[in-house]
């Protein structure tokens, strides 16, 4: 790193607001060439609102964007693009039914020719040693397949900047290893990076320096190597981090939610067949499903809340009632709720009132309905209550359900079906995009419900998360469940490996799950 | 200076009343300043059209006679639309649940007694939903959009009305004209009931109307189709099924549609002819919106596009405009309600450019 | 059945399917951006007035070329059109399926209006291509003995399938269908391309309409179009937004829609009429059940297709 070289990107007091938000205040920020940057922040601090600015997605509302010493105004990608900057996003800006060579023509500006086109792909696959096939459709690939086409859509442009926004939300521990390699290959050659992320182990072991972002303001500017991961995560959250209060050592009932010899078909062209899953939650026990997203871990969700119907009655059983051929109203009815991983628009309908959200699946538990009329009033004084009782920050029971923060919503949502008493809860992905504030309520009323006696099994692709929060614990790959493993006896590598990480490779992935499954660790 | 969409936390209420009252107004208003341009006398057209029918008694009858198949036809879609399901074939069902009422009636010629027009109803509303089943049908089994299947299916039912009333029901006594023999009076609604100028099809719309109101704003049922229309995931999560919604709705919309085809039938023409078709199934369409989904919406717009109806002949008589005039304003007023809709969700902010401000104009 | 008769039905079938192929090539490119123009119908027959009225009233001066005048006239009429159904829907963020409806409903009454001073009127209508020696021929005016438009037509279907399938432009237009908010956040200007799929849609649609009022029979008759433009909107799913399908599918409906004329002649007299004339809708609806099932994978459908879009700028 030349300390001595002009500055790549600067950014001096750069603001922007939306209805409601301002969304980033007076930032300031320097990268310098060949420099890897953080830019670390909890969800809803700014950190994608500031990338889409530099990307020229979004216009900034007032400050200087300086890139190579000159001013800018970047009033479009195409702009960033001819400038150098390029962008890995975070959810991908993929064509699904295209073929991954379409696609990466259509992240370039320049008219190619189909055949320099390859070379150009051929180019960096080789540079990077990155493995992709040019003429598969996007659909049939894996997340870590379709991650790869956006780092090499980004890199045939030869970037001089590259932003990648949390590129590693949907890998397993070795991907991330490997896209590591590829970053700091990248770097040596020159190109900066500006890396979006809220982990920080990652930080510390990747980055150069960091800049840390809380509310849309900049609150410090640091080294990584010199902060541990708490003090990061202090500044980010503004607040000392709180513990979960867990009860140290627990007996657990018997079984209350199984699932056996579970087998269901793909739903769809994109989705995952489940293969003869077994598990089993008893009263009182954290049950942790782990795996890379797009492993059949919706698909176990919906087979578990009813949404779809398991072929059997005795595939699914809910405290010893065989329930599989059960449909959501009556699984709930007999005490099996349900939060999905989607907050808009599956678990709650943005463009309805908190009451209407509460009747969605309140109606019958917290008895509302007369003679098929839903009474208003019952509706609205549960939606109070849940509000009330998990201070969810909201302006009312009338307030839309879209118009709350995520991790308010979220917390709404975990408290509608807490406040139903469940005997059994299945939870997918309950923190996502929720700020730590409301993760910890949120962990604090997974662990006070198990501790009630309730069975609770939790998906969630955040391993960190589920080695906190959960008693046992399951890896979910290509539609297969694990035998379950007791949290505390089992290492981080070994879950990685379960979870398929041998670098995205299809077939090695099925050789691997196979071993395992033959031999449960 | 631009213009920014700024989306609002909460429907805008006041957006809500307020801009379908703006689209009637505005329609007058930019009618009468075509039909001005185009050589007609404007601002009369406009008021032969729009107010005449409001202010002169004698047509009070003539308007409540028009309204009434456009609400009850208006209350079904609007349900569906309320689900996204789109039966834009109401026509279709109108004319079939007519020819079915129609049928019974030919069945029994000789009947006598209230229950015969009962039972014409009946098959009124069963041949609504006969021909609404098959769309339903297609799009449950199949995924065959309801859009296209719905309207296709009007012009098959155009033809088998042509083949009934020039064929096998056509009446041997109408001077070879296309028409059935006239119902007999067992098989007759009044025009208007006793005394008073109210059809039977209105009091039937006004009693719908409240029941739809329940219907949709109070009801599991109307809650579910809601959820369906809003979010067909969270819909599949609370509970409520999507094919069932599917069925129900079309179910209704269709039974409303033919319901209205054989109250139509049996209290105004007393036969059935090749100029049934009359475009209502169309227009409930454009009722449907203007009430905004909203039953008692639904009743007030139907009211207003039968004014147009009524007026639109007031105004080719008076002022000689086309006879294509009323459709012109009706779908002028679908036009400015739907875009007037992005002011109840987004509010238009005209701001002043800053002069740091960089407008993001390429990806606008 | 002699070869004549044979041939006398080809020419029809021909003629009949060009309407609905040309409305239903601009619908394909329209749908492939991600949009759902319902309009079809009415933008049809607004391009069937206008063509009439422009050809009518320019004849006296302009002589064989006031068709084509009435032609270009009508592509524009339908494409201004299309503009009022491409302003709600794009830039106002209304639903499509109504606006279009809407887009319908007043393209009938617009016609109607604007027609109302030409009915029962005849124009003039244009020359065939080819001489008259090819043209006239008992046999070869199968192939040569169309007018203009109909090999247009054809022209169009090749010349979109090649856009879409060939050029860079195309699979713009396509990426801009399957995903918005990608090709959003890459750089492409979403809204601007859609405008110009749906003002090309309604160009064509309106040739289409054209066809009706100048070739098929050249005079002004209320809703001539009868319905056509929804067996076209029906033939763009069928053909699984493909254009060497909607080709094909195009002539099947126009065999369909052609055995109305020929069913007494034919001896298919045993049936009614009315079931002839109903056929290509009953034919479109089963199609369309057909499709779907055989379609379990691989359909072309754009993935966008019908919804709003709306960035937060």
């Amino acid at each position: 790193m030349n300390v001595e070289a002009p500055l790549r990107l600067k950014l001096a007091g750069v603001s922007k607001s939306f209805p409601g938000v301002r969304a980033n205040d007076n930032v300031n920020l320097s990268v310098r060439p060949g420099e890897i940057h953080a830019l670390l922040g909890e969800n809803g601090a700014g950190k994608s609102t500031l990338v889409k600015m530099i990307y020229g997605i979004l216009a900034p509302d007032e400050g200087e964007i300086v890139f190579d010493g000159s001013s800018v105004r970047i009033s479009n990608p195409r702009a960033a693009r001819r400038l150098g900057v390029g962008m890995v996003f975070q959810h991908f800006s993929l064509f699904e039914a295209m073929t991954v060579l379409e696609n990466i023509a259509l992240g370039l500006d320049s008219r190619l020719s189909p055949r320099e086109l390859l070379a150009e792909f051929n180019r960096v696959l080789e540079a990077y040693h990155l493995k992709l096939d040019p003429r598969r459709v996007v659909s049939t690939l894996s997340v870590g397949e379709r991650q790869r086409i956006e780092i090499v859509r980004a890199l045939i442009l030869n970037p001089r900047l590259l932003i990648m926004d949390e590129p590693t939300s949907v890998l397993t521990p070795q991907e991330v290893e490997q896209l590591f390699e590829t970053l700091r290959k990248l770097a040596a050659s020159g190109c900066s990076i500006l890396y979006i992320s809220h982990k920080l182990h990652e930080i510390v072991a990747l980055c150069d320096t960091a800049t840390i972002l809380r509310g849309g303001k900049v609150v410090a500017h640091c080294d990584p190597k010199r902060e541990t991961s708490r003090s990061m995560a202090e500044m980010m959250i503004g607040a000392n981090l709180k513990e979960i209060a867990k009860p140290v050592s627990r007996g657990f009932g018997p079984p209350k939610l199984s699932a056996q010899g579970l087998n269901l078909a793909k739903p769809s062209e994109f989705g995952v067949a489940l293969k003869d899953v077994a598990l089993n939650v008893r009263a009182g026990e954290i049950f942790g499903v782990a795996g890379v997203a797009g492993n059949g871990q919706n698909e176990l969700m919906s087979a578990m809340s009813g949404e779809t119907l398991a072929p059997t009655p005795e595939a699914i059983t809910l405290a010893g009632r065989q329930v599989g051929r059960l449909g959501v109203t009556e699984r709930r009815n007999l005490g099996l709720c349900a939060v999905p991983e989607e907050r808009n628009g599956h678990a709650a309908v943005g463009e309805f009132s908190l009451t209407d959200n509460g009747a969605l699946t309140g109606r019958d538990r917290m008895e509302m309905v007369r003679f098929g009329l839903i009474d208003p009033g019952k509706a609205t004084s549960y939606a109070a209550q849940v509000i009330g009782a998990y201070t969810v920050k909201a302006t009312g029971p009338g307030a839309l359900a879209g118009s709350l923060s995520g991790g308010n919503l979220q917390k709404f949502i975990m408290g509608r079906e807490i406040l139903q008493r469940p005997e059994a809860l299945a939870v997918c992905q309950p923190t996502w995009g929720v700020d730590a504030g409301a993760a910890g309520a949120i962990h604090q009323a997974i662990v006070d419900l198990a501790a009630r006696g309730s069975a609770v099994m939790v998906i969630s692709q955040d391993l960190d998360e589920l080695l906190t929060l959960c008693d046992t614990i399951a890896v979910i790959n290509l539609g297969r469940l694990s035998a379950p493993m007791k949290v505390g006896e089992v290492s981080i590598e070994e879950i990685g490996l379960l979870m398929g990480g041998v670098h995205g490779d299809p077939v090695a992935t099925v050789e691997m799950t196979e071993a395992l499954h033959a031999h449960p660790a | 200076m631009h213009i920014r969409l700024e989306k609002r936390l909460t429907p805008s209420r006041f957006m809500q009343i307020a801009t379908p009252i703006a689209s009637v107004l505005l329609t007058m208003a930019l009618g009468a300043i075509i039909f001005q341009l185009i050589g007609f006398d404007g601002p009369r057209a406009i008021y032969e059209t729009f107010i005449t029918p409001v202010v002169a008694s004698y047509k009070w009858q003539d308007v409540m006679t028009k309204a009434a198949p456009l609400i009850i036809i208006a209350l079904g879609l609007s349900l569906g639309n309320q689900a996204k399901i789109w039966n834009i074939g109401a026509e279709g069902q109108y004319i079939i649940g007519a020819l079915a009422g129609a049928g019974v009636a030919f069945a029994l010629p000789d009947a006598r007694g209230f229950w015969v027009i009962l039972l014409m109803i009946a098959a009124g509303i069963v041949g609504g939903m006969a021909w609404a089943a098959i769309p339903a049908f297609l799009k449950t089994r199949y995924r065959v959009s309801e859009v296209l299947s719905t309207l296709m299916l009007v012009y098959v039912a155009l033809q088998v009305l042509n083949y009934l009333v020039s064929g096998p029901w056509k009446d041997p006594n109408g001077h070879n004209f296309p028409q059935t023999p006239p119902f007999t009076p067992a098989q007759l609604l009044p025009h208007a009931i006793g005394g008073t100028d109210i059809p039977p099809g209105l009091v039937v719309a006004i009693v719908l109307t409240l029941v739809f109101w329940v219907l949709t704003t109070r009801s599991v049922y109307g809650f579910s189709v809601r959820t369906v229309g809003a979010a067909p995931n969270a819909a599949r999560y609370g509970g409520f099924d999507a094919s069932r919604t599917v069925w129900s709705t079309l179910m209704i919309s269709g039974g409303m549609a033919g319901l209205a085809g054989i109250l139509e039938a049996s209290s105004q023409l007393g036969q059935i002819n090749l100029g049934f078709p009359s475009g209502y199934g169309f227009t409930a369409i454009i009722v449907s919106f203007l009430g905004r989904l909203h039953p008692i919406g639904v009743f007030l717009a139907g009211l207003i596009l039968a004014v147009t109806y009524v007026g639109g002949q007031v105004a080719q008589t008076v002022v000689h405009v086309p006879s294509a005039t009323a459709g012109i304003f009706q779908a002028m007023m679908l036009f400015f309600i739907l875009a007037s809709d992005i002011l109840v969700r987004y509010r238009v902010r005209i701001l002043r450019d800053a002069p740091r401000t960089a407008p993001a104009e390429a990806v606008a | 059945m002699t070869i004549g008769f044979f041939i006398d039905a080809l020419v029809t079938v021909v003629g009949v399917t060009t309407p609905i192929l040309l409305a239903a090539t601009g619908e394909l490119v329209v749908e492939k951006s991600g949009v759902l123009n319902l309009g079809l119908e009415g933008m049809m027959l607004i391009g069937a007035v206008t063509g009439f009225a422009v050809t009518f009233n320019t004849g006296p001066d302009l002589g064989d070329w006031a068709p084509w005048l009435g032609v270009i006239a009508a592509g524009i009429a339908g494409a201004a059109s299309s503009m009022l159904f491409a302003v709600l829907v794009l830039t106002l963020g209304s639903n499509q399926v109504a606006t279009g409806l809407a887009l319908a409903i007043f393209g009938i009454g617009l016609s109607s209006l604007i027609g109302a001073g030409y009915v029962g009127m005849i124009v003039p209508s244009f020359d065939t291509v080819f001489p008259d020696w090819l043209a006239g021929d008992p046999l070869w005016r199968v192939v040569f003995g169309y007018s203009p438009l109909v090999y247009f037509a054809l022209l169009m279907v090749f010349a979109v399938g090649w856009f879409l399938n060939r050029t860079r432009a195309g699979l713009i237009l396509r990426a801009v269908g399957e995903n918005d908010l990608s090709a959003h956040s890459i750089g492409y200007p979403v809204n601007a391309i859609r405008y110009a799929a749906i003002a090309f849609g309604g160009a064509l649609a309106g040739i289409g309409g054209a066809y009706f009022s100048m070739v098929i029979t050249p005079m002004w008759a209320e809703q001539m179009t009868a319905g056509r433009g929804w067996i076209a909107l029906a033939l763009v799913v069928f053909s699984g937004w493909r254009a060497g399908r909607l080709l094909a599918g195009a002539y099947f409906f126009g065999v369909l829609m052609t055995l109305e004329l020929y069913a007494k002649a034919s001896g298919f007299s045993f049936l009614p009429s009315q079931f002839w004339a109903a056929m290509p809708y009953i034919a479109a609806v089963v199609a369309l059940a057909v499709i779907s099932v055989r379609e379990v994978a691989g359909s072309e459908a754009p993935a966008c297709l019908g919804r709003p879009f709306l960035p937060n700028t």
